[in-house]
């Protein structure tokens, strides 16, 4: 026999229900068949024996409805119909199906229906629009990824690369003629030297005058001069105007010197000459110009 | 032979407390057993520790962790002594050579041990040429048209990929910022190629963080997806310059090897305009090394020729290719020329693709 009111009496309030969860304020119930969710006398599908809900499968929606007489029947207990897809005429069914059925029960049907309906339009608009994927990350993987991002980074060694890439882009002239060192230009003088062409060299030399860079006129005096020589630059300091000034003066001289025969050695000195200099940059000027006339006479 | 002998006497009685039959812990004054893998070595060289190894006895067979702990480092330091005594052997014996010594050896590392990948572009090769003459990249290599990129996110960005967006696009002359309202991609593509875009960078997001980046190259060009790691913005940066002018950059493209590594470097290059301004003097670098691609932006002056100083101004990344696309982006029905499987590309640790 079906006895509701012992029924609720013990799963409700006394002893354990399955299907109830508890919390501090309310109380749910986890039966799927409950129309509401909470965990109430007159919602419970247990303690009810005429009952209905409101089920969704796969976008169909279905009322179920049970009632007294098929109690004993457990696997006939839920009668089901399906509700059409038009929103009106599936209300209409619901009032059909549930005519002379108690009122709170039709409301809610009407009311879990409507919910329903509405996160099923919900869950069809959102499929239109884009979808995010949650692609899991694999700990280990990642940790390794790291790792090895770590090691290559320092086996790129960067700073090096784009300086060497850097300065081989300053050797191949890319930039043209924004930056005037005085050692390309030298390279190219030595490179004119070899052709023994006189128009060159001036070119060079012109070149030369427009950076003004000491070390550069410096070289070029050296050329003839003895290694003693340097002895006693060291002792002087140079100074850059002084330098500018007789880099005139210098050009005529250079071009006395290159007339010699003596070029191909001069090709060599030169070069030894201006690393000399690098190791003391500012000295060796000033004394050049004292120098030059021996050079001079040496040619005559 | 006296080894195997030996072993098999001493099998019986300490079978039950040692696990692995070849390591029995033998009386002392057994010497030199070969068999015994860790503690040849030790017999040779006596340490001049307290109290000298047994041999033939592993440092896994002491129950009591803290002892266990202790023979162990001993053991490290004996180790260590023994190899910089054979440093030291080596040198002088180099040093006694003089000029006959062999020549050093070079270490080996992981780039000189790289499988040589068989799609390596050789420069002069006609068909490589050839191929990105007509390629989608030809119009702007034969300067037919001008970068113009459109930068813009996942949806919602945070704000430290707005702010990584932006220092972006100060970077890559000609790019603009659009905020993402939850637009389609494909829908997004059409628009730009209406309104002259080359390149569309998204940067995508993950819990605040930029970590993946997809880089389609607009007209129906290529579409490449990365992996965003190590985001540096220009706040962080130690010891950097001023903001990044407006001057377009030089580009650098180190390591790019085979034939995709190469394609990749097209992709890179044509992010930029044709002309860098040298006055700018800053340049931008996609250097790659071990399929990473680091990019970083310098400002550069040469002190003289032999010397460059550098600033680094400007955000830095690393780059990891994840996948690179045919067409334009679509993740479905779209034709991937590369994609990286794990099991294929982790498997061997010298094996590179780009």
């Amino acid at each position: 026999m079906q006895h509701d009111d012992v029924i609720w009496d013990i799963i409700g309030n006394r002893a354990f229900c399955s299907f109830k969860v508890k919390t501090k304020v309310q109380n749910f119930c986890r039966n799927e068949y409950n129309i509401t969710g909470l965990c109430n006398r007159s919602s419970c599908p247990l303690a009810n024996s005429q009952y209905a809900t409101i089920r969704e499968e796969k976008g169909q929606c279905f009322l179920y409805m049970k009632v007294i007489e098929r109690a004993a029947f457990p696997a006939r207990m839920w009668e089901k119909v399906k509700l059409s897809k038009n929103y009106e005429k599936a209300l209409e069914q619901i009032d059909q199906n549930l005519i002379y059925w108690p009122r709170f029960i039709r409301h809610k049907c009407k009311q879990r229906f409507t919910k329903i309906t509405q996160y099923l339009i919900r869950i069809r608009k959102l499929t239109l629009k884009r979808q995010r994927k949650l692609v899991p990350l694999s700990r280990k993987v990642e940790a390794r990824e790291k790792r090895k991002e770590e090691k290559a980074l320092i086996a790129a060694q960067l700073d090096n690369a784009i300086e060497k890439e850097l300065l081989e882009r300053l050797k191949q002239g890319t930039y043209g003629d924004i930056y005037n060192f005085p050692i390309h230009a030298f390279d190219k003088a030595l490179e004119h030297q070899d052709e023994e062409s006189e128009t060159d060299s001036e070119e060079e030399e012109e070149d030369d005058e427009d950076v003004g860079k000491k070390e550069f006129v410096a070289a070029d005096e050296i050329e003839e001069s003895d290694l003693s020589d340097f002895e006693d630059m060291d002792n002087l300091k140079a100074g850059s105007d002084e330098q500018e000034e007789s880099s005139e003066e210098d050009e005529s001289e250079e071009e006395m010197e290159e007339e010699t025969e003596a070029s191909g050695s001069k090709g060599k000195m030169p070069l030894k000459g201006a690393v000399f200099k690098k190791k003391r940059a500012y000295v060796e000027i000033e004394f050049e110009q004292e120098t030059e006339p021996v050079p001079k006479s040496k040619a005559t | 032979m006296d080894v195997v002998e030996e072993h098999d006497i001493q099998d019986k009685p300490t079978k039950k407390k040692t696990k692995k039959p070849k390591k029995q812990p033998k009386p002392p004054h057994e010497n030199g057993n070969e068999s015994m893998i860790e503690k040849t070595e030790p017999e040779h060289v006596d340490p001049p520790a307290e109290f000298s190894f047994p041999p033939t006895f592993s440092v896994s067979e002491i129950k009591n962790k803290q002892r266990r702990h202790l023979m162990f480092m001993k053991l490290k330091q004996e180790k260590r002594k023994q190899k910089v005594a054979m440093k030291k052997k080596k040198k002088k014996e180099r040093d006694a050579l003089g000029d006959k010594a062999p020549p050093k050896e070079v270490p080996k590392t992981i780039e000189n041990q790289r499988v040589y990948d068989e799609t390596t572009v050789n420069p002069e090769d006609e068909e490589v040429a050839f191929d990105e003459g007509t390629d989608e990249f030809s119009a702007y290599f034969n300067r037919l048209t001008n970068p113009k990129v459109l930068i813009t996110t996942s949806d919602r960005p945070r704000g430290r990929t707005v702010r990584f967006c932006n220092q972006l696009a100060t970077v890559i002359p000609d790019a603009h910022v659009y905020y993402r309202r939850g637009l389609a991609l494909k829908k997004v593509i059409p628009q730009c190629i209406a309104r002259g875009f080359t390149y569309l960078l998204v940067i995508n997001e993950d819990r605040k963080v930029p970590n993946g980046m997809v880089l389609c190259h607009l007209p129906d060009g290529p579409t490449a997806h990365f992996k965003v790691s190590s985001v540096r913005l220009r706040k962080e940066m130690k010891r950097r310059g001023k903001d990044p002018t407006e001057h377009s950059p030089e580009v650098i493209l180190n390591n790019f090897t085979t034939r995709l590594g190469h394609n990749m470097g097209r992709l890179f290059a044509a992010l930029f305009p044709h002309d860098p301004q040298f006055v700018g003097r800053q340049v931008a670098t996609f250097h790659n090394q071990r399929d990473f691609i680091f990019f970083r932006f310098h400002r550069y002056i040469f002190k003289n020729e032999k010397r460059v100083g550098m600033q680094e101004l400007g955000p830095r990344f690393t780059l990891k290719l994840r996948s690179l696309q045919k067409g334009t982006f679509d993740s479905k029905f779209g034709e991937y020329e590369w994609v990286l499987k794990r099991h294929e590309n982790d498997v061997c640790r010298r094996r590179f693709n780009l």
